[in-house]
């Protein structure tokens, strides 16, 4: 009895749903308006994510060491600095390569280039540049840096200069900014998807509220509450399913002409980030919908059962 | 069948809408209820149907008070009384078939009932060739009819009929009043609210004249005298 029920249940959605023709279309029109708001939503994030990432990147400590450091010990200590957890990525340029990028830098500049010859030695030290995986550990990598004692050569450091320090402010401000932007995003997020269900929810309300002597009619006959309730309930199934698909069928253009034109712009392009995240951003939009339309359907429908 | 104990209604802000009623009504029998508009019919007709609650007294269907039972237990009473009403309160998106085969698919009908039942039911108030026309394609007669074929389709102990010849002209009243009587002559107990004259004189059973919420006058054999 439970498949017949429930096969009467489904068949009986689908014909109210194809019979009720502009009162399903406005339903599936605003709920396809709320999923694309969810979907832009997930755009937008991908897009503040991949620009904080993109800024976050460009943050590194930069160590300079003495002219007598020795490229053993720099070399030891990129070793035990790629052992630590906190550390992405270490890049290491010896003395030899820091001068000729120098001069490589400053070969319009003979008055530079004039000087640099004249000290005859060269005057630079090792550099190592450090990228952390997250900006909030600079603090602990230099730490490291300044408490490692294998750094040391007969009693004198190797480090000449690090430039955390002048770096920390911007560092710091970063991590504040990167801070806040999620949890504005998040909470804009939380705003606009409240807002479009709370719209949605009025709006399947309304086109139930139509149906209401009808849902009398159903309770006089002797029908019990699944009866009712479910033809509903499938019919907000069927908005949910019919308004993602539409979201997806929508954004395969915009995302298109975002890609071609706007990539740089956003950081990164829409099209390859839609068609690379397809599964996981239409069962969100299914997801979303189909739950939007089962509650707000039963929501509005409970208030018509009551004895 | 029907027992009415001292029945008593009282809307809000309003005069009693019934007041002291106490009736029985039999199994088998034909019992019009006739009255002037507001004289309480409908009423009487909404706590049979637990639509509404008495102020006062008790309704019985056989043994059971109606007013205590549970909303399960309501819908399972309701399946045991078919209702026809003056605006027929047809399903406006199920096509004539679907109507029938709702109220069958309500009482837990299987599908081959449906399928054998259905139809034959449509042929008996001559709706066959109308089974898939929506209520809106049908005639105010042919709606009411349809709204018999699905009060009788369970073969429910009791009909009622709430003014069901009240959107109806002299030919289909007629048509709907024999159906009415023949379900009758088959062993099912009719209530029947009304206040047209000749479907009184018509059916000469028994009739229950109500005035303002009171019952005056119960005769076996009634013509319409208010």
């Amino acid at each position: 009895m439970l498949w017949t029920d429930t096969k009467r249940i489904i068949r009986s959605g689908w014909k109210n749903f194809k019979r009720s023709g502009a009162t399903s279309l406005a339903s599936v029109l605003v709920m396809t308006i709320t999923i694309s708001v969810i979907t832009t939503l997930i755009f937008l994030q991908a897009v503040l994510t991949s620009s904080l990432s993109g800024l976050q990147k460009k943050i590194d400590v930069t160590v300079y060491f003495t002219t007598d450091a020795s490229e053993t010990q720099i070399l030891s200590l990129k070793s035990n600095l790629e052992k630590l957890g906190e550390v992405a990525s270490v890049a290491y340029t010896p003395e030899d390569q820091v001068l000729q990028d120098f001069r490589d830098r400053h070969k319009d500049d003979s008055l530079i280039i004039q000087a640099l010859d004249e000290v005859g030695t060269n005057p630079f030290g090792a550099v190592m540049n450090i990228k952390a995986k997250d900006p909030t550990q600079y603090e602990s990598i230099v730490g490291v840096l300044d408490n490692d004692s294998s750094l040391a050569k007969d009693g004198t450091h190797i480090i000449d200069k690090i430039d955390y320090t002048q770096n920390k402010f911007v560092i710091d401000r970063l991590n504040a900014i990167t801070k806040g932007a999620h949890a504005l995003g998040f909470a804009v997020t939380l705003i606009l998807v409240l807002i479009s269900i709370i719209i949605t929810f009025n709006t399947i309300r309304l086109t139930i509220f139509m149906s209401r002597e009808e849902i009398g009619v159903m309770r006089l006959v002797g029908a019990e509450n699944k009866h009712i309730t479910g033809p509903y309930m499938i019919a907000g199934i069927i908005y949910g399913i019919i308004a993602s698909v539409a979201t997806m069928v929508i954004f395969v253009p915009i995302t298109l002409w975002l890609g071609k034109n706007f990539s740089d712009f956003l950081g990164i392009n829409a099209f390859n980030y839609f068609t690379g995240s397809f599964f996981q951003i239409f069962s969100i939009a299914l997801l979303s919908g189909v739950l939007i339309g089962i509650i707000s359907s039963y929501l509005a429908i409970r208030k018509y059962l009551k004895k | 069948m029907i027992y009415f104990n001292n029945v008593s209604k009282v809307y809000p802000k309003d005069s009693p809408s019934l007041e002291n009623v106490t009736l029985t009504v039999f199994a088998g029998e034909f019992v019009s209820i006739v009255g002037h508009s507001g004289a309480g019919k409908t009423t009487l007709v909404k706590l049979i149907l637990a639509e509404e609650k008495p102020t006062d007294g008790s309704v019985f269907f056989e043994s059971v008070d109606i007013h205590k039972l549970n909303s399960k237990e309501i819908t399972k009473l309701r399946r045991k009384i078919g209702v026809v009403f003056q605006d027929f309160r047809l399903l406006p998106n199920k096509t004539a078939y679907e109507n029938i085969a709702f109220a069958m698919e309500a009482a837990g009908k299987i599908d081959e009932e449906i399928l054998s039942d259905v139809p034959h039911v449509l042929e008996l108030v001559d709706l066959g060739n109308k089974s898939n026309h929506f209520p809106h394609q049908l005639s105010g007669g042919e709606r009411q009819r349809l709204a018999i074929a699905r009060a009788i389709i369970n073969q429910p102990e009791i009909i009622i009929a709430d003014e069901p010849t009240g959107n109806l002209d002299p030919v289909s009243t007629h048509e709907v009043v024999e159906i009415l009587k023949r379900i009758n002559e088959l062993g099912t107990t009719v209530i029947l609210t009304t206040h047209n004259r000749g479907v009184i004189d018509a059916i000469g059973k028994r009739v229950v004249t109500l005035e303002k919420g009171k019952v005056v006058r119960d005769d076996k054999n009634g013509k319409y005298i208010i």
